[in-house]
C-alpha cells in the first residue's frame, strides 16, 4: 500500500456524498415504517362519523353517543339552563369566552355550540381522562359555588358548566372539547363532521 | 467543526474507557486484515446479513398487525396487504426476504464448498453456518404456516407427519409437535412463538458466533492460501487489506446492487410466479380439503425430492422412514465436509479435474432435486429423483476417496489478483 | 467451472419446456390492464350488480375502491352499496353461509384474493365457459370448472351457449373432449361486448386481489433509478479506495 498518489480531498468528497445519498435512501426506507402506526383504514372506517338521532331527547336530558372510541355526550338544554349560562359569574370560570382552541369556529360563542339548545361535547375530563358525571340539579351537594347545573368529575374533583366550560381553581386546564358536528336535519346530528362540509 | 470533532471525540475516548469499543472497531473492521483477493463469490456473507436485518425489522413490524390465531390470521395478513399504511411493501419485504436469504445462504455455502473454506482450520465456522442453516430452516418452515393458507396448512401438516414415521414414538412426537390431533390454532401459536422470538435469537446468536470465530482464524480466498503466514515488519499480513475501508465500501457497493435485484423481484415479481407467494396460499386454510397439488416453498424440494424418491422397503424399514433417514442424512451430510475433504488444497483453483467434475455433478443434482420437488410425482420423475438422490450422497461417500485420488495443482505462496 | 454453468442452463431450459403439461381445455388469456381505469370502472359496476349479493369481497372497502378508481363517494354510496350505508366498510353480504350452504349445496367463496389463487386467465375463462346443461340443478354447466355449483349469472349478457364435445380415445378408454360453443340463445350482449364486459369484471377482480398493484410498479421505478444513482456514487467510492490495493 502506498500512501502517495492517495487523493484525499476526493475521497472524502465521495465519502460524504454516498453518505448523503444513503442517508436520504434510509430516511425514505423508514417512510413505510414510520407511516404504518399511522391510524389503518380500519380504523378509519371504525372511526367515522356517527349520527345521533336527538329526536326522542327531553330537555335537561343527555344521550351518549360512542364516536371513535369516546363517549360524546349531546344535552338538550332548557331555556332555563341556556338562560343561567348567561347568568353564571364568568370570574368563577378559567376560560369563560372559550379562548382556548376547544371547539370548532362555530362553536365559539357563548354557548359553546352551533344551536344553544344542544350541546355536544366530547366527555372527556382534560385532566385526566376521566369521564365526568351529569349533575343537572342545582342544589347538588359538595360541588363550588356559583353551581348552575353542569359535569363533576369523580376522579379529581374537577367541574364544568352547563357549557363544558372548566371551573377555576380546578385540576382540569382548559373546557372540555367539543367534537366537529353538523346537523344533518333539525334532530340529527353527525358527530365527527364539521358544518358545512357536506 | 474542531469543536464537534473534538467533543466527539471525547465521548469516544469516554466510551473506551468503559466499553472496548475502539478495540472491537479494530479487531472486526480497522484492523481485522481480508486477503485482497476476494471475488464476487465473497459477497454472499454480507448479503446474509443484510437479508436477515431485513427480516428482523421487518418481522417486527408486521408482528404488530398480525394475529397468531386460526380464525384471524388469514385475515390479518390482508389486513396488512390492504388497511394498515404501506403494509403491502412491508410484507413483501418479508416474503421476498425469506426467499432472498435462501438464495444468498445456498450461494455463500457454494463458495464454501468451491474455494474449501471449510477446511482446517475454518471447520468450528462452518459448522456454525451449518447450524444457521438449519435454524433459518426450521424459521422458514414455522414462519411460512403463519398466513394461515392452504399451502401453509398442508405444507406444515406434511413436514410434521414426516416425524410420524421415527417408530415407536411417531404418533406420540407428532401430536407433541402439533400439540392437536391435527395442525391447528394451537400449532399455529406455537409456531408463531418460535418463529418469532426463539428461532431469531438462535439465529442472531448464531451469527455473532460465526462471525467471531471467522475473525478468530480470518478469511480464507480464492487462492486458498493462508494469508497469516506471509506477514510483515508489523505482523500485518501482506496479502492482506484492512476491512475497513476497503471491504467495507465494497460491501456496500455490493448490497446496493443486492438491494436492486431484491427491490425488482419485490416490486415487479413479489409471487415470482408462484414459487416465492403459493397462488394456493391465497385461499384460506381448510382442514377438511386438500389442494391438488401440493410443494413445498423451493428452498425445499431438494430435501422434499429426496423423501419422494425413497419409494422401497430395505430391511425392516419401510420406505416412508428410510424417505425421513435420507433426507435427515441429506442435510447432515455437510456437516461432515471438512472431514471427508481429503485433498491437500482447499480452492477449486489448484484441485483436479476430479473434484471439480464431482462438484459439478452434485450441483446439477441438487438442481434437479429442486426442481423436481415442486413437480407432482411420476414414474419418470421418481427415477430421475433416484438417481440424482444416490449422485447427491455418493459426492459425500466418495470424497474421501476421490479428494485424495485428484491430481492438485501446487499452490502459490501469495495470493493471486 | 464453464460445465457447470451449462449444466445449470440446461436445467433451466429443460423446466421450462416441461411446464405445459396437465390436460383440459386451452385457457382463455384475460389479458387484463389495471392501467386502464374505465375499464376498472364499469368492473367494479358489475360486480357489485351481480357478485355481490351472493359472494363477498371481506378485504375489500367501499372508500378504497373510490379513492382508487376515481369514482367519487357519494356515487358509490347511491349505486354500488346494496348491504350497507357506512362507505367505510368491506363488501359483505347480507346472506348467511349456512342459507348459501342450503341453496347451492357450498358456500360462495370469498373473492378478494380470488385473481390471486385462480389467477386472472382462469376467472376469464371461467366467465366465458358457461353452457346449458339439463343434467344440472342450475341447468348449466362450465367447461373450466366442470360440476360448477355456481349459475350463469350473467346469462341474460351472454346469452346461452351450448357446448360442442367430440369423443376421443385415450390410453384406451373414452374421454369427451370439448371442441367449440354454439349459442341457442342470443344474449343483450354480442360475443366481443361480453367478452369486453367479462375482461372488465377480471380487471377489477385482479385490482382488488392487490390493491397496491396501482401503485407497486411505478414506485418500484423510483426505488431502482434511486438505488442505480447510489450504486453509481458507491462503486466510485469503491474503485476510489481500491487504487491502494495492488
Amino acid at each position: 500500500m502506498s500512501d502517495d498518489a492517495v487523493d484525499t480531498r476526493r475521497r472524502r468528497f465521495l465519502t460524504g456524498t454516498t453518505v448523503v445519498i444513503g442517508g436520504i435512501g434510509t430516511a425514505f426506507a423508514a417512510v413505510p415504517f414510520v407511516s404504518s402506526f399511522q391510524p389503518s383504514a380500519r380504523a378509519k372506517a371504525i372511526g367515522a362519523p356517527v349520527e345521533v338521532d336527538v329526536s326522542k331527547l327531553e330537555p335537561g336530558q343527555r344521550i351518549i353517543q360512542k364516536w371513535r372510541g369516546k363517549p360524546v355526550w349531546v344535552v338538550r338544554r332548557t331555556p332555563e339552563m341556556i338562560e343561567d349560562l348567561k347568568n353564571l359569574d364568568a370570574a368563577a370560570l378559567r376560560d369563560p369566552e372559550s379562548q382556548e382552541p376547544q371547539q370548532p369556529e362555530y362553536a365559539k360563542n357563548a354557548w359553546r355550540s352551533d344551536n344553544p339548545e344542544y350541546l355536544v361535547l366530547v366527555g372527556i375530563c382534560t385532566h385526566l381522562g376521566c369521564s365526568p358525571t351529569f349533575v343537572p340539579e342545582l342544589n347538588a351537594p359538595g360541588v363550588k359555588q356559583p353551581w348552575k347545573g353542569g359535569f363533576f368529575c369523580p376522579c379529581h374533583g374537577s367541574q364544568f358548566d352547563l357549557a363544558g366550560r372548566v371551573y377555576a381553581g380546578v385540576p382540569a386546564p382548559t373546557n372540555m372539547e367539543v367534537p366537529p358536528y353538523r346537523f344533518a336535519t333539525d334532530t340529527k346530528i353527525v358527530v365527527g363532521e364539521d358544518k358545512g362540509a357536506t | 467543526m474542531n469543536a464537534i470533532t473534538r467533543q466527539l471525540t471525547g465521548l469516544r475516548d469516554w466510551v473506551d474507557d468503559r466499553f472496548p469499543l475502539m478495540s472491537l472497531w479494530n479487531d472486526h473492521m480497522g484492523k481485522y486484515y481480508a486477503p485482497k483477493n476476494f471475488n464476487f463469490w465473497y459477497y454472499f456473507g454480507v448479503f446474509s446479513l443484510v437479508a436477515l436485518v431485513i427480516q428482523i425489522l421487518t418481522g417486527i413490524w408486521l408482528v404488530m398487525n398480525y394475529k397468531p390465531d386460526a380464525e384471524l390470521a388469514f385475515a390479518s395478513v390482508e389486513y396488512i396487504m390492504r388497511d394498515v399504511s404501506w403494509g403491502w411493501l412491508i410484507r413483501y419485504m418479508h416474503s421476498t426476504g425469506a426467499s432472498a436469504f435462501f438464495i444468498v445462504v445456498y450461494l455463500h455455502m457454494f463458495r464454501g464448498m468451491m474455494y474449501g473454506s471449510y477446511k482446517q482450520p475454518r471447520e468450528l465456522i462452518w459448522i456454525l453456518g451449518m447450524l444457521l442453516y438449519l435454524c433459518l430452516m426450521a424459521e422458514a418452515f414455522m414462519g411460512y404456516l403463519l398466513p394461515w393458507g392452504q399451502m401453509s396448512y398442508w405444507g406444515a401438516q406434511v413436514i410434521i407427519s414426516l416425524f410420524g414415521a421415527i417408530p415407536v414414538i411417531g404418533g406420540t412426537l407428532t401430536e407433541w409437535i402439533r400439540g392437536d390431533y391435527v395442525v391447528s390454532d394451537i400449532t399455529l401459536n406455537r409456531f408463531f412463538s418460535l418463529h418469532v422470538i426463539a428461532l431469531p435469537f438462535a439465529i442472531a446468536g448464531l451469527v455473532l458466533l460465526h462471525i467471531i470465530a471467522l475473525h478468530e482464524v480470518g478469511s480464507n480466498n480464492p487462492d486458498g492460501v493462508e494469508i497469516k503466514k506471509k506477514k510483515d515488519a508489523n505482523g500485518v499480513p501482506l496479502d492482506g487489506i484492512p476491512f475497513h475501508p476497503y471491504y467495507s465500501v465494497k460491501d456496500f457497493a455490493g448490497i446496493v446492487v443486492f438491494l436492486m435485484l431484491f427491490s425488482a423481484v419485490m416490486f415487479f415479481a413479489p409471487e415470482m410466479g408462484g414459487y416465492f407467494l403459493e397462488y394456493n396460499n391465497f385461499i384460506p386454510a381448510n382442514p377438511m380439503q386438500t389442494p391438488l397439488h401440493i410443494a413445498p416453498v423451493w428452498y425445499f424440494t431438494p430435501y422434499y425430492s429426496i423423501l419422494r424418491a425413497n419409494t422401497v422397503n430395505f430391511f425392516w424399514i419401510d420406505a416412508k422412514l428410510w424417505g425421513v433417514i435420507f433426507m435427515g442424512l441429506g442435510v447432515m451430510a455437510f456437516f461432515f465436509l471438512p472431514w471427508l475433504d481429503r485433498s491437500p488444497v482447499k480452492s477449486i483453483r489448484y484441485r483436479g479435474g476430479l473434484y471439480k467434475t464431482m462438484l459439478a455433478i452434485f450441483v446439477v443434482a441438487f438442481l434437479i432435486l429442486g426442481y423436481l420437488g415442486v413437480k407432482p410425482v411420476s414414474e419418470g420423475r421418481t427415477l430421475v429423483a433416484q438417481i440424482c438422490t444416490v449422485i447427491y450422497f455418493l459426492f459425500f461417500l466418495l470424497m474421501p476417496i476421490y479428494t485424495k485420488l485428484d491430481k492438485t495443482k501446487p499452490v502459490p505462496d501469495r495470493v493471486t489478483m | 467451472m464453464r460445465t457447470l454453468f451449462i449444466a445449470i442452463l440446461m436445467c433451466c431450459v429443460s423446466a421450462a419446456v416441461s411446464a405445459t403439461e396437465d390436460g383440459g381445455p386451452q385457457m382463455l388469456r384475460a389479458n387484463v390492464d389495471l392501467g386502464n381505469r374505465e375499464s376498472l370502472q364499469r368492473g367494479a359496476r358489475l360486480f357489485v350488480n351481480y357478485c355481490v349479493s351472493c359472494h363477498s369481497a371481506n378485504f375489500m372497502r367501499y372508500n378504497r375502491v373510490a379513492a382508487d378508481l376515481g369514482i367519487p363517494e357519494d356515487v358509490v354510496k347511491a349505486n354500488m352499496m346494496f348491504t350497507t350505508d357506512k362507505i367505510g366498510e368491506p363488501m359483505r353480504i347480507a346472506m348467511k353461509p349456512a342459507d348459501a350452504e342450503n341453496w347451492f349445496g357450498v358456500v360462495p367463496p370469498d373473492l378478494s384474493v380470488v385473481a390471486r389463487s385462480r389467477g386472472p386467465d382462469w376467472l376469464f375463462s371461467f366467465l366465458n365457459g358457461f353452457y346449458a346443461d339439463p343434467a344440472k340443478p342450475t341447468g348449466v354447466n362450465n367447461v373450466y370448472f366442470p360440476n360448477t355449483a355456481m349459475p350463469h349469472v350473467l346469462w341474460e349478457m351472454q346469452g346461452m351457449n351450448r357446448a360442442v364435445f367430440e369423443t376421443e380415445t385415450h390410453n384406451g378408454t373414452e374421454v369427451a373432449m370439448f371442441r367449440h360453443f354454439e349459442q341457442d340463445r342470443p344474449g343483450t350482449l354480442d360475443e366481443a361486448s361480453y367478452m369486453t364486459a367479462t375482461r372488465d369484471l377480471v380487471n377489477f377482480l385482479t385490482y382488488v386481489g392487490e390493491p397496491a398493484k396501482l401503485v407497486r410498479y411505478a414506485l418500484g421505478v423510483k426505488v431502482l433509478v434511486f438505488l442505480f444513482i447510489l450504486w453509481i456514487v458507491a462503486y466510485a467510492l469503491k474503485r476510489e479506495y481500491w487504487k491502494d490495493v495492488h
